[in-house]
C-alpha cells in the first residue's frame, strides 16, 4: 500500500461524491443545493487538480485535463452564484440556480471520468 | 557534473515540485474563507449576520496578499477579527512557504540547466546556416571558432567545464555562438548540438581526452555519416582506432610536427615551400636556418619526445635522450637526468650536438633546458614545445628555432581542411616533388607575391559559385586561366595571386597550371594570394560584366534602357553580385 495513491485516490473519489451531493435535487430549488457544499467540491477538485501537476504519463496528462474541466466548471458555477446572490440584486432565483446545478452537473460528469480513469489504471496494474 | 540523459520539459518539472505550496496555499484559502462565513458579525442594525462566500473570498483575497480594503460589508464583529487574525498568520505562512519555494526552484541548479539545456537545443534546432560542430572549447578550440567567426560560418560548442563556457559569452563573436556545458561524449548531447541536422557541416572534435574524441568520432560515424569528422589524437593508439572505421581526418599534433620536422631534415626547400603555403595568413616566413643534420639531444622521452626520435631515426640522424627514467633500447645513447642540470646536458654531448629538442611536458623545465643549452653550446639548434599558450610571452623572449605549440598546430590543421579541401592534395603532391622543383616554385612564388604569408582559397567553377563562367563555358567559349586571372579595374593588370592546383571531375588534376590551361565546367582552382585579389577573382568569375570586361575589354551596358539604346541583345537574365 502505498500513501501517495491512498491520498491520490481519496481526493479524486471526494471531489466526484461532494459535486454529486451539490449536484442532486430539483433542478431549480436552491434550497436543494447548499452553497458550502459547492465550496467543498470546489476546494477539493482544486486540490486533486494539484496533485496531478507533473505526471508525465498518457494517463496522467488525461487525469489532468478532467480535472481542469471539473475545475473550470465549478468556477463557473461559482461566479454565477456570486452574480446573481450579490451582483444581480435579485438574489437566487429558480433560474440563476438551474444555471448554477447545470454547470456544476458538467463538473461532475469531469470527475466520473476522472474515477473511471483512477480504476482503469488500477485494475492494469493488477497490484 | 550531472548527465542529462533525457530532454526536459521544464514546465512539468515547475508543476511537479510546486504541488505542495499549491495544496497548502488552497487549503489555507479555503480554511480562511469558511471560516469567516461561519463567524457571526453584526450589521448596523445590530442583528446577527453571516457574510457570504462571495464576499469572505474577496476580504481574504485581499488580506491574504497584504493589499487590504479594510472590513466590508460592515465593520467586523471581534469573533470575526479573530478569525482573521487567525487567517492572516496562516496566510502569511503559505505566501512564505509558496514564494521561498518558486525561488529556490528558480535557482536551482538541475532546473537552470534544464532551461539552459532547453534554450540552448532550441537556438540549434533554429539554425539554418551551415555550422560547424566543435566539441571542446579550450585553447584550440577558441583559435577554431575564432577562425570561423571571421570567416562567417557558425559555430556550435560544447565544453564540459562551464567557466570556459561563460568565456564564449564574454568573447565578442560577431556570429551568436550557441554553447552548452556537457560531455561531447554522450551521443544524446551531441543530437541535441545538431549532430543530425541537416546544416551541420562538420564536427571538429578537439576535447583534450582521446577517448572523449574517440567517442565522438564513432557517434559521427554511426549516426550522420555523411558529415565529415575531424578528429584530435594523442595516442597513436587512438588514431588507428579512429581510422579503422573510416574517421575522414585525424590530427596529431606530435606526428604532424614531427612529418615537418623529418622534412626539414630531408628536404628543405620542400619545407620552406610548405611552411609558406601553411603559416598562418598575413605572418611573414622568414628564411629561417635548417635543421641540421647532425647528433642531436632530445630531452623527456614522452609522447612529443617519442615522435621526435622517429622522426629523427628516419632520418638515420644520431640522437641522445635526456629522460628521469633511460629505458636503454640500446640503439640510442640514454641520460639520465631532467636536462635542466648542466651535468646532464655536458654527459649527452651538449657542445658536440648540433640540436636540441626540449619536450617535456612543462613549459618552465623546457625553457630553462632551452637556456643552459644555449649558454653551453651558442650555436645550438633549438626546438621548443610550448605547452600553454598563456607562456606565449616567455617563448617570444627566448629567440628558439621552431617553437612547436600543438593547440595552433591542430587549430591550423583543421582550418586547413575546413576552409580549404583542395590544400591536402595539393601538399600531398608537392611532398612527391623533388628538391629542384619545389626550390624553383618557392622562388617563383614569393617573387610574385612576396614573403608574407598567402590566403588559399579553392573555387569550384559551377552555377552557384561562379554563374557567369560557367554559362559562359557552357555556351561552349575558350577560356583559359591566364585570361581569367586580370584585375577587374584595369585588364592589363594581372591578379596578384597564383594558380596552385586544379582538380577535375574526372580524377584528372594538374599542379601548378599554366596560364593557357582551358577552363572546364565543374573544375576546382586552388588558388593562391592577396585577400584582395582573391576577392576580385571571386568578382569576376560571378558577374557577368566584369566578367565580360575582363575577357573582352568592353563595358557591358547595364539594365535595360542602356541594353535598348545601345541595341544589343539583352544579356539573358543579370546574376546578382555576390
Amino acid at each position: 500500500m502505498n500513501l501517495e495513491k491512498v491520498i491520490f485516490g481519496f481526493f479524486i473519489v471526494l471531489a466526484a461524491t461532494l459535486n454529486f451531493g451539490f449536484f442532486i435535487g430539483d433542478m431549480d430549488n436552491p434550497a436543494h443545493h447548499d452553497i458550502y457544499e459547492l465550496f467543498a467540491a470546489l476546494v477539493v477538485s482544486l486540490v486533486a487538480t494539484v496533485l496531478k501537476f507533473g505526471d508525465r504519463t498518457q494517463i496522467g496528462a488525461i487525469h489532468l485535463s478532467t480535472s481542469l474541466v471539473a475545475d473550470l466548471q465549478l468556477i463557473a458555477a461559482a461566479m454565477v452564484w456570486g452574480y446573481a446572490a450579490h451582483v444581480s440584486g435579485t438574489g437566487l432565483t429558480a433560474a440563476s440556480t438551474a444555471s448554477i446545478v447545470s454547470l456544476s452537473g458538467g463538473a461532475l460528469l469531469a470527475n466520473m471520468v476522472s474515477v473511471i480513469i483512477l480504476i482503469a489504471e488500477t485494475i492494469i496494474q493488477r497490484r | 557534473m550531472q548527465q542529462l540523459a533525457r530532454h526536459h520539459s521544464i514546465f512539468f518539472m515547475i508543476l511537479r515540485r510546486l504541488r505542495a505550496p499549491l495544496i497548502v496555499l488552497i487549503t489555507i484559502i479555503a480554511i480562511s474563507v469558511l471560516g469567516l462565513t461561519l463567524t457571526p458579525g453584526v450589521d448596523d442594525e445590530g442583528k446577527v449576520t453571516y457574510l457570504s462566500f462571495f464576499h469572505a473570498f474577496y476580504f481574504i483575497s485581499y488580506t491574504a496578499t497584504t493589499i487590504g480594503f479594510g472590513e466590508i460589508p460592515y465593520a467586523f464583529s471581534d469573533q470575526q477579527r479573530l478569525w482573521v487574525t487567525i487567517s492572516i498568520y496562516m496566510s502569511v505562512i503559505g505566501w512564505a512557504y509558496t514564494l521561498g519555494s518558486v525561488f529556490a526552484l528558480l535557482s536551482d541548479r538541475s532546473l537552470r540547466q534544464a532551461i539552459a539545456m532547453q534554450a540552448f537545443v532550441r537556438a540549434v534546432r533554429r539554425l539554418r546556416e551551415p555550422f560547424y560542430l566543435v566539441c571542446g572549447y579550450g585553447e584550440t578550440g577558441r583559435l577554431i571558432c575564432q577562425a570561423l567567426d571571421r570567416m562567417g560560418v557558425r559555430a556550435v560548442v560544447i565544453e564540459v567545464d562551464e567557466g570556459k563556457v561563460g568565456e564564449i559569452d564574454l568573447h565578442s563573436y560577431a556570429l551568436d555562438v550557441p554553447a552548452i556545458a556537457a560531455d561531447a561524449g554522450n551521443p544524446e548531447t551531441l543530437k541535441f548540438a545538431g549532430l543530425t541536422h541537416p546544416s551541420c557541416v562538420g564536427v571538429i572534435a578537439l576535447t583534450n581526452d582521446d577517448p572523449t574524441n574517440l567517442a565522438i568520432a564513432i557517434a559521427a560515424r554511426l549516426l550522420a555519416p555523411r558529415v565529415p569528422a575531424v578528429c584530435r589524437a594523442e595516442h597513436g593508439a587512438t588514431s588507428a582506432n579512429m581510422a579503422s572505421f573510416g574517421t575522414r581526418h585525424i590530427i596529431n599534433p606530435f606526428e604532424r610536427f614531427s612529418e615537418t620536422l623529418a622534412l626539414a631534415l630531408h628536404a628543405p626547400k620542400t619545407s620552406q615551400l610548405m611552411n609558406w603555403l601553411t603559416g598562418l595568413p598575413g605572418t611573414t616566413i622568414e628564411r629561417r636556418r635548417n635543421p641540421p643534420r647532425g647528433p642531436w639531444i632530445v630531452c623527456g622521452h614522452g609522447r612529443f619526445g617519442r615522435w621526435m626520435v622517429d622522426a629523427m631515426d628516419a632520418e638515420a640522424v644520431p640522437v641522445t635522450i635526456i629522460d628521469m627514467e633511460p629505458k636503454g633500447d640500446g640503439v640510442h645513447r640514454w641520460v639520465q637526468g631532467d636536462g635542466t642540470g648542466r651535468e646532464a646536458l655536458l654527459e649527452a654531448g651538449v657542445d658536440t650536438a648540433t640540436g636540441i629538442v626540449c619536450g617535456t611536458s612543462s613549459d618552465v623545465d623546457n625553457l630553462s633546458i632551452a637556456v643552459t643549452a644555449r649558454e653551453l653550446n651558442p650555436d645550438l639548434f633549438v626546438i621548443l614545445r610550448q605547452n600553454h599558450y598563456d607562456n606565449r610571452a616567455l617563448f617570444d623572449a627566448f629567440e628558439s628555432d621552431i617553437t612547436v605549440v600543438p593547440s595552433r598546430i591542430i587549430a591550423h590543421e583543421c582550418l586547413a581542411i575546413l576552409s580549404t579541401p583542395l590544400l591536402v592534395p595539393f601538399l600531398q603532391e608537392v611532398r612527391r616533388r623533388d628538391e629542384d622543383w619545389c626550390g624553383a616554385q618557392l622562388e617563383r612564388l614569393t617573387h610574385r607575391l612576396g614573403w608574407t604569408v598567402p590566403e588559399i582559397r579553392s573555387v569550384r567553377i559551377n552555377l552557384s559559385r561562379a554563374p557567369a563562367l560557367h554559362r559562359r563555358l557552357m555556351r561552349g567559349e575558350t577560356i583559359t586561366l591566364e585570361m581569367l586571372l586580370r584585375s577587374p579595374t584595369d585588364r592589363r593588370d594581372a591578379l596578384d595571386c597564383e594558380a596552385l592546383f586544379l582538380d577535375r571531375d574526372d580524377d584528372d588534376h594538374l599542379l601548378v597550371p599554366a596560364g593557357s590551361t582551358r577552363i572546364r565546367a565543374g573544375d576546382e582552382i586552388l588558388l593562391a594570394g592577396s585577400a584582395a585579389a582573391l576577392s576580385d577573382f571571386g568578382l569576376v568569375i560571378a558577374n557577368e560584366h566584369t566578367l565580360n570586361y575582363v575577357l573582352t575589354g568592353e563595358d557591358l551596358p547595364d539594365g535595360w534602357v542602356w541594353e535598348k539604346l545601345s541595341r544589343r541583345r539583352p544579356a539573358p537574365n543579370n546574376p546578382n553580385l555576390p
